[in-house]
């Protein structure tokens, strides 16, 4: 009987939710856009756990492992995300724990973006973005749109 | 029996109801207040001008806290700036002030303003990003140099760590030979709407309103010129509140920094004519000057009534404006110009005393050059070219306008009793009160958005492929290595057993009531960092978490 | 599949691979177990069955009481007394789902995210997922996982609503109650019969006013009561100032050298695996019903059918129960 990874598995039963961490990485306090997501997403049908304000990413994947959650949803302001999300993504790889999806929000610029997706980062959302299109992203497994 | 003839009004009414085209619209200011197609003087029955009005300078000043207003003195055009190094952004001073700004207004980046050296672990990543890192006086020194301090007005948004910033500035001042007295300027240190709001709090409450009432007490023995607290809509609305939420939270702090200065000790009159103030101006064009009116018609009535002001100097709100960052989108970032345009004559109908106009391009990033040019250009353009300074407060006896006014101050009043219901605003920071408020308005305004019931343009309606990415301004690695050099070398150049004495006395000093001012300056003369400070407060006044609320 | 999961091959062995890493202190495999049981996979039954023999040793508090009283503040200032006492913690924070979508925001973690890198501490959110009575469905089989793994003290803190004061008091060996100083609370609890499960009363808030005369309500109300070999001790406490919390520990503490001695634990161990079958049991009949009246089945198909609604719920139960679900027809 094997236990298979969550989000592989990609099916939801009746019992079974699909598990959020957000969470607002950096020093900025703006967790206007982090919490309008939080309650969508919960409105959608997802687990949310939300990890609060000015999270290290050491703490952000420690959280995300105890807490086994599919994704993580960072959100920052503050400019420092293409130092704060590759690192994320680093040490995730150093917990063997890569499958952990991780997408993103906030004050980004678009080349920023890129580079963050080609990275590894699932998708990047910017400012204005529709809440309908986070769950749509959620829903199809965390997956950009085809 | 003989048929009624119709007045006129039903006569119109009829009139739109069948038209081709029938009053249409969402028939609702963003705060939720219903919108009548028409007011007439029915809305406004029982009205009295002198009650509600008065003249410009006079009670209630709903026309203007000055006798002449842009008549005699248009507005200060104050654009807040800050990025990378001290030296940097010195030189952007430089160039503002050439160009005609007649005041600074300091943006600090965000290890500065939570109280982290740019050499702190926490501070990776972020070092000169969103304003200018300082550390020590050194750099404070540097940010400053080259500029007479008391020929200008300098503006520093800083909360949790103000006070340090402020010794700061006083030490700068005395090393060019400009006495406390002849400084001008405004702190924000405004730390209540951080625990509702913009969530830069580090130590818990209480000894954080100590800080603030101290810096107010200072200012009002030592420099009358400076304005200690600004106290601010303007994150609050960011947030996501709505016009009545930012009018009456904002209000709401004001008394609390009130009464926290009289239970000091402080005649209500020695420091209430410095108080300040600071909103936002956003999109709902009627709603904003109505809130802009009300506020100074509820300040002055506060001031008067509640707290026994004589001074008339008491009861005037003056205030600062920036158009609405959240306003912005990211999707044909042009558009941005227009709307920031919108936002500040709504500033400016308002009456005003400074505004910060935004550059296009914040939404993306920090602002270029050339955006910050057209948004200081937009600013000259209100000023010279349309007109609205010659008359003062154009559109008072609209009815819509002063039935817009006097619904805002009764929303705002309604807040105002809940607050005092619940124990006042320490009690609602705690008990989560103003954070839910502001998370509920937030999530109905996007849902708002994804239902297609308002409508934002190049968001949902009149969409464009997305075209080439705008260029942004980068901070570089540089600035961060550059600054975690600096700091190094203040910690080794300094004197550092006088650093810690000082340290220690500010620490003694901490635990007791005294006024913190006097201790703080003595730190930063001796170049103790901004970090060092913050960490031996933290040791007396512990740090802050905030409640959970969804 | 997208990127990002292809890679890393740690828990799709077989579960005995679980078992073993869990046993070993692997922070993962004890996330993933927990997972399996909030999914209600049968994996995690067999799981639980088969460490069994691992559990037993940890010290069960629960902590409840009203929503907004400060229970996450005062687990996060009990977390740091415990770990300054040397031992590990293990927190269920239970929060409420949507019984609308089924989604929820787990917030608890925030006040607690100073002991987010401490490996003495784990920490999980649990949404209620529809369970009744404050509590998941799951937390049982979580508090057993937390034990296997070696945890000295498990805190589980609940939604504070209803009847949950009750189940915990099935779950755990020593249940603390919070109290707001507000005395409307307290006379609340009296009136609900709440007090009568707890084992040490803490009215948190103590720096408000009110606090004495809450404690003093409650001390009154505690003396009407017939009296019993424990004592439990009324404690006030500021838990956002961390004062306090000390005594709070030992009165927990205490509580639980009164129940080794008085032979009290075995007792309290006994009612709780009597209370495990009960819910077991229950859990999986509430399932079978529910599959009999929405799924494809006779009296599935006739409820929904029947136009005119007169139909007998105790006939149709009766049928119900009579009828030997098919295996294998999950979901």
């Amino acid at each position: 009987m094997a236990v298979e990874k969550k989000v592989a598995a990609g099916r939801r039963g009746a019992h079974q939710k699909w598990r959020v961490l957000t969470c607002k990485v950096g020093l900025d306090g703006h967790d206007r856009g982090v919490k309008v997501v939080s309650r969508a997403l919960r409105d959608a049908g997802v687990e949310v756990i939300y990890a609060g304000l000015r999270q290290t990413p050491e703490m952000v994947v420690e959280a995300a492992i105890q807490e086994d959650v599919d994704a993580i949803g960072v959100s920052l302001h503050s400019g420092a995300h293409m130092t704060l999300i590759p690192r994320i993504l680093e040490l995730l790889k150093e917990r063997d724990a890569s499958e952990i999806i991780v997408f993103g929000g906030g004050i980004i610029p678009e080349d920023d973006a890129l580079e963050l997706k080609r990275l590894g980062v699932a998708e990047i959302f910017g400012p204005g973005t529709s809440l309908q299109a986070i769950v749509e992203f959620v829903n199809r497994g965390f997956q950009q749109a085809a | 029996m003989a048929v009624r003839k119709k007045s006129s009004r039903e006569e119109w009414e009829e009139q739109s109801q069948a038209g081709k085209q029938p009053a249409r619209g969402r028939g609702r200011t963003i705060s939720g207040m219903p919108i009548e197609p028409l007011y007439t003087p029915d809305d406004l029955r029982g009205w009295s001008y002198e009650e509600k009005l008065g003249y410009p300078g006079h009670f209630p000043y709903t026309r203007g806290v000055y006798h002449s207003m842009y008549r005699g003195r248009p507005w200060t055009i104050r654009q807040f700036a800050g990025y990378g190094t001290a030296e940097e952004t010195n030189r952007r001073y430089k160039f503002l002030l050439s160009q005609g700004q007649a005041g600074l207004s300091v943006a600090f980046d965000m290890p500065t303003l939570m109280g982290y050296d740019s050499d702190d672990p926490l501070s990776r990543g972020e070092v000169g990003h969103c304003g200018v890192a300082i550390d020590s006086l050194e750099d404070m020194e540097t940010l400053f140099g080259g500029i007479r301090l008391d020929t200008i007005t300098t503006s520093m948004t800083i909360n949790s760590p103000a006070a340090i910033l402020y010794a700061m500035y006083i030490a700068v001042g005395e090393k060019s030979g400009v006495k406390p007295a002849q400084l001008g300027g405004t702190l924000q240190n405004d730390i209540l709407k951080e625990y509702i709001a913009q969530k830069e709090y580090i130590f818990p409450p209480e000894p954080s309103m100590r800080l603030v009432v101290d810096t107010i007490v200072f200012a009002a023995r030592e420099m009358p010129r400076w304005n200690p607290v600004s106290i601010s809509g303007y994150h609050i609305r960011e947030a996501g509140s709505t016009a009545i939420q930012e009018l009456a939270f904002t209000l709401a702090d004001g008394m609390a920094y009130v009464e926290a200065t009289i239970k000091a000790g402080m005649p209500v009159d020695d420091f209430a004519p410095r108080l300040s103030f600071f909103f936002d101006s956003h999109i709902d064009f009627f709603e904003e000057i109505a809130k802009f009116r009300a506020a100074r018609r509820l300040w002055a009535h506060i001031m008067r009534d509640r707290y026994q002001a004589k001074d008339p100097r008491s009861w005037i709100l003056r205030f600062h404006t920036q158009t609405a960052g959240v306003s912005l989108t990211r999707q044909q970032v042009e558009n941005n110009i227009s709307r920031t345009a919108y936002e500040a004559l709504a500033a400016v109908l308002g009456g005003t005393q400074s505004l910060h106009t935004n550059s296009m391009d914040e939404v993306l990033a920090l602002p270029t050059e050339r955006a910050a040019q057209i948004a200081l250009r937009t600013q000259q353009v209100l000023a010279h070219e349309t007109g609205v300074t010659e008359t003062i407060d154009p559109l008072a006896g609209s009815y819509y306008l002063e039935h817009l006014t006097d619904e805002m101050e009764r929303g705002a009043r309604r807040y105002f009793e809940r607050v005092d219901e619940q124990g006042g605003v320490l009690a609602c920071i705690e008990n989560g009160f103003f954070q839910r408020e502001i998370a509920d308005a937030a999530f109905e305004f996007e849902r708002q958005l994804e239902a297609n019931e308002r409508i934002v343009v190049g968001v949902n309606a009149y969409q464009e492929k997305e075209g080439s990415p705008v260029p942004t301004l980068k901070i570089g690695r540089e600035t961060e290595q550059g600054q975690v050099r600096r700091v190094k070398a203040v910690r080794e150049r300094r004197d550092n057993t006088s650093v810690q004495n000082r340290l220690v006395e500010l620490k003694v000093a901490a635990r007791g009531s005294q006024n913190l001012m006097p201790a703080l300056i003595d730190c930063v003369r001796a170049y103790a960092t901004e970090g060092e400070i913050m960490a031996a407060l933290k040791e007396v006044f512990g740090v802050y978490r905030e409640p959970i609320l969804f | 599949m997208g990127p990002g999961y292809t890679a890393g091959v740690s828990y799709d062995e077989s579960e005995m691979n679980l078992a073993g890493d869990l046993l070993a202190g692997d922070v993962r495999a004890l996330a993933r177990a927990i997972s399996l049981a909030e999914d209600r996979d049968p994996q995690a039954t067999a799981l639980v069955a088969e460490l069994q023999a691992h559990t037993g040793r940890a010290h069960l508090v629960g902590v409840t009481g009203s929503p907004g009283g400060g229970k996450s503040t005062l687990v996060d200032a009990l977390v740091r007394v415990i770990r300054e006492r040397g031992r590990t913690v293990g927190v269920i924070a239970v929060d409420p789902s949507s019984p609308f979508t089924g989604g929820a925001v787990l917030g608890d973690r925030v006040r607690m995210s100073r002991h987010t890198l401490d490996k003495g501490v784990f920490i999980r959110s649990m949404g209620a997922r529809g369970h009744l009575g404050g509590l998941a469905a799951a937390t049982r089989e979580a508090i057993h996982l937390l034990d296997a793994s070696g945890r000295d003290v498990i805190v589980v803190e609940t939604v504070g609503v209803g009847q949950s004061e009750l189940e915990i008091s099935s779950l755990c060996d020593t249940v603390v109650l919070v109290l707001m100083p507000e005395s409307g609370d307290a006379v609340q609890s009296i009136k609900a019969g709440i007090l009568e499960i707890a084992d040490v009363y803490v009215v948190n808030k103590a720096d408000l006013s009110g606090a004495e005369k809450a404690r003093r309500l409650i001390q009154d109300a505690v003396a009407m009561a017939p009296k019993k070999p424990w004592q439990p001790p009324i404690l006030l406490a500021s838990a956002v100032k961390e004062e306090g919390i000390g005594p709070v520990w030992e009165a927990i503490e205490s509580h639980r050298a009164f129940l080794r001695q008085s032979g009290g634990l075995e007792e309290r161990r006994r009612e709780r695996l009597k209370q495990e079958v009960i819910a077991l049991v229950a859990e999986s009949a509430r399932d079978d019903a529910r599959r009999a009246v929405e799924g494809d089945t006779p009296v599935g198909r006739l409820l929904r059918d029947n136009r005119n609604g007169r139909l007998n719920p105790y006939s149709l139960a009766a049928d119900v129960r009579a009828m030997r679900p098919a295996r294998g027809a999950e979901n």
